[in-house]
């Protein structure tokens, strides 16, 4: 038998390119990871589409002057107005029929609304209501306006929402995708087959986190280019800067997925704990709404989240067009969680059972 | 003798998994294995052969006692110790979307010397199978995979644990002849099993383990001769099961030096068979009694286990040994 040295690959390289065989040659796990995001950019683009307000419902209070408001009202082509007696009316705005509706007062001359100010179309219903009412009366507006109306991209709901889906797309790959990898990899005892190699401990974790890199830059690269042939969604900073944002992020998210899954035995506990801690993220880090409206104590530790920076940073280079010199605390708030994670995930990692 | 020229030296390994009671799963086990054997490990399941095994292989660490392998200590010298040896584990299912090929060459990438590709495919006679998916192979082919990654790295000594549990005979004569082209190199192998007969065959010396410890351990043939007698001679009669007949006599028998009856089966051990049966028809005729089953065998370590222990290894091991002998008789 002759000893060769030649035929040998680099083990990380070999780990690295082993994961990533492994991940193509599972089309259900490349549907979830790839196709997903983009049905889900899909399905919240749509919904969340900004179109202006088409139709105002309003409702006047069966009266004798009622016919007065509503020839007022039906001036302007958006509002569609309806009489009812005052109980229907009360019910309607509860149940959001109407956004707003007009008691016309005791004397001539004077009127009530009543609308929800919690709902954005009802208050816009009072003063659009208002404004005709009172011009209908006899109201001149001092000041000459002249409108234009402003729809640029960068402004809209989904450029907004596209850098929270990246970022939640690189939480929930990093996590499942290295999560149930190395559990299903300690169930198999292939880990413990490893430990009975030469193989580095560090070169398998690495592994997993590099392959990571490789199976996250496509999907993101693929999420950008859909939202913008279909949501004209533009990227206004360096795509050098996104790709940077991506790259850390896969590496952060991994780590984390690897801490997650280095104790756990089954598939079960692992991904009870993944959802752990993917929860508090997907409600605070500002995926689909910003955390501004959360309260002013809790900010500083949102900020400190995993995903918190990733996705501000994301925004800010994708809308503002932010250089990554000026992004120093987000990167390195992620930074700090990778290192942390992978460190510690090393140390108490569980090879055998 | 050193440690230096041993491949394998323990002293006084013990095993205990915290509980209540407390597992004690190996106690105190001593084993000086040279290089260039093969050594067997034998007992039932839950001796302790896999536990101790892991301790060897430096995956369990032991409650008591010193290991040494190839002359050094896992806890100074562990990534040593690693590249020197192969490992094939009980239960280890690789990736199954991996091909052969890669999965030989993610192995050979943990080690510095090795084997190439094609040697170690050719070592399995996995060649024809080199771009198949794992999981696509045969329970035979998987396992010899398996036997390929603890060879790859050209290893000075290969652990295998229950190689050839669950497969056919065919894949166990393949799984037999990958272990003895290892050995024809000089190289050491240990072994465990819990087929006595596959031990007899492979092994230069054995070891076997009951309740986490030795009970026995020399040559096949040493062992097989500490019965004092190497023939075995297994019969029922057709007796009335609710009133046993005494069977005294037997022991009368000429050669006879044991017998044991259980379950109504009798299992006498003697010297020569031949000079046995004519009295043992004889006798029978003359009680009444007619056969209803006879086997004769030369002894196996399968007797000495059950002479050691008054058990039978177990079902599973028993039955493949009558099943399977006149396969392995063949070979």
């Amino acid at each position: 038998m002759t000893k060769s040295k030649s035929n040998r690959l680099s083990p990380l390289w070999s780990l690295t390119l082993a994961r990533l065989r492994e991940f193509y040659r599972k089309p259900e796990a490349v549907f979830w990871v790839y196709f997903f995001p983009i049905l889900m950019v899909v399905a919240l683009g749509v919904a969340f589409r900004n179109k202006p307000i088409e139709q105002i419902t309003v409702d006047v209070e069966d009266s004798p002057q009622s016919a007065n408001w509503i020839r007022a009202l039906e001036l302007d082509s958006r509002v569609l107005v309806s009489s009812f007696d005052s109980t229907t009316c009360r019910k309607r705005l509860r149940t959001g029929q109407s956004d707003l509706y007009i008691t016309p007062g005791e004397e001539l001359g004077s009127v009530s609304y009543v609308f929800d100010p919690t709902r954005p179309g009802s208050i816009v219903a009072k003063d659009l209501a208002n404004r005709l009412i009172q011009s209908a009366a006899g109201r001149t507006d001092p000041v000459a306006v002249n409108i234009q109306e402003f729809a640029e991209p960068g402004s809209r709901y989904i450029d907004f929402l596209i850098p929270g889906l990246l970022g939640m797309g690189l939480m929930g790959g990093g996590l499942w995708g290295v999560g149930f990898a190395v559990v299903d990899m300690r169930i198999r005892k292939l880990l413990k087959r490893f430990l009975a190699t030469p193989m580095k401990k560090s070169h398998f974790l690495v592994g997993i986190m590099t392959s990571r890199l490789f199976f996250m830059v496509p999907e993101i690269i693929l999420l950008i280019v859909f939202s913008w042939l279909f949501f004209d969604v533009r990227v206004y900073g360096n795509w050098f800067a996104i790709v940077f944002l991506v790259l850390l992020g896969a590496v952060e998210f991994s780590g984390i997925g690897l801490l997650v899954a280095s104790r756990a035995r089954t598939l079960e506990s692992v991904s009870g704990l993944m959802n752990l801690v993917m929860l508090p993220m997907w409600t605070l880090s500002g995926i689909f709404f910003s955390y501004d409206r959360f309260p002013e104590a809790v900010q500083p530790v949102i900020k400190l989240l995993p995903l918190t920076p990733l996705i501000d940073a994301l925004r800010k280079v994708m809308l503002e067009g932010v250089t990554l010199a000026m992004l120093v605390p987000e990167l390195l708030i992620m930074s700090c969680w990778a290192a942390a994670c992978f460190v510690v995930a090393l140390k108490i990692f569980r090879w055998t059972d | 003798m050193s440690s230096k020229s041993l491949a394998i030296s323990c002293e006084g390994v013990t095993k205990t998994y915290p509980g209540k009671p407390p597992v004690k799963a190996v106690q105190g086990v001593d084993l000086q294995i040279q290089r260039g054997e093969c050594f067997g490990v034998l007992g039932p399941n839950g001796a302790g052969k896999t536990t101790t095994i892991e301790i060897l292989e430096g995956l369990l660490p032991p409650t008591a006692g010193s290991v040494h392998i190839l002359g050094m200590d896992w806890r100074t010298h562990e990534a040593d110790i690693r590249q020197r040896i192969g490992v094939s584990l009980q239960e280890t299912q690789l990736s199954d979307r991996l091909s052969v090929a890669e999965t030989l060459s993610l192995f050979r990438s943990f080690y510095n010397d090795g084997l190439t590709l094609n040697e170690s495919l050719q070592q399995v006679s996995l060649t024809d199978k080199a771009s198949a998916w794992v999981k696509n192979l045969s329970g035979g082919q998987k396992q010899r995979l398996s036997v390929a990654c603890a060879v790859v790295g050209n290893p000075d000594l290969l652990f295998l644990d229950e190689p050839t549990t669950g497969l056919d005979p065919s894949s166990r004569r393949q799984i037999w002849d990958i272990v003895r082209s290892f050995r024809e190199q000089e190289k050491t192998v240990m072994i465990t099993t819990h087929y006595m007969e596959e031990a007899e065959r492979l092994c230069d010396r054995v070891a076997i383990f009951d309740q986490g410890r030795v009970i026995a351990l020399g040559t096949p043939n040493e062992l097989i001769a500490s019965l004092g007698a190497e023939h075995v001679i297994e019969f029922t009669v057709n007796d009335d099961p609710s009133r046993p007949l005494p069977y005294d006599w037997l022991q009368e028998l000429p050669t006879v030096e044991q017998v044991d009856i259980h379950h109504g089966e009798i299992r006498m051990t003697a010297g020569e068979s031949h000079t046995v049966l004519g009295p043992l028809f004889e006798q029978l005729d003359r009680r009444g009694l007619a056969l209803t089953s006879l086997t004769t065998r030369h002894a196996s370590l399968e007797d000495v286990f059950v002479q050691l222990t008054g058990r039978q290894l177990n079902e599973a091991a028993r039955k493949s040994t009558t099943t399977e002998a006149p396969t392995m008789e063949a070979l």
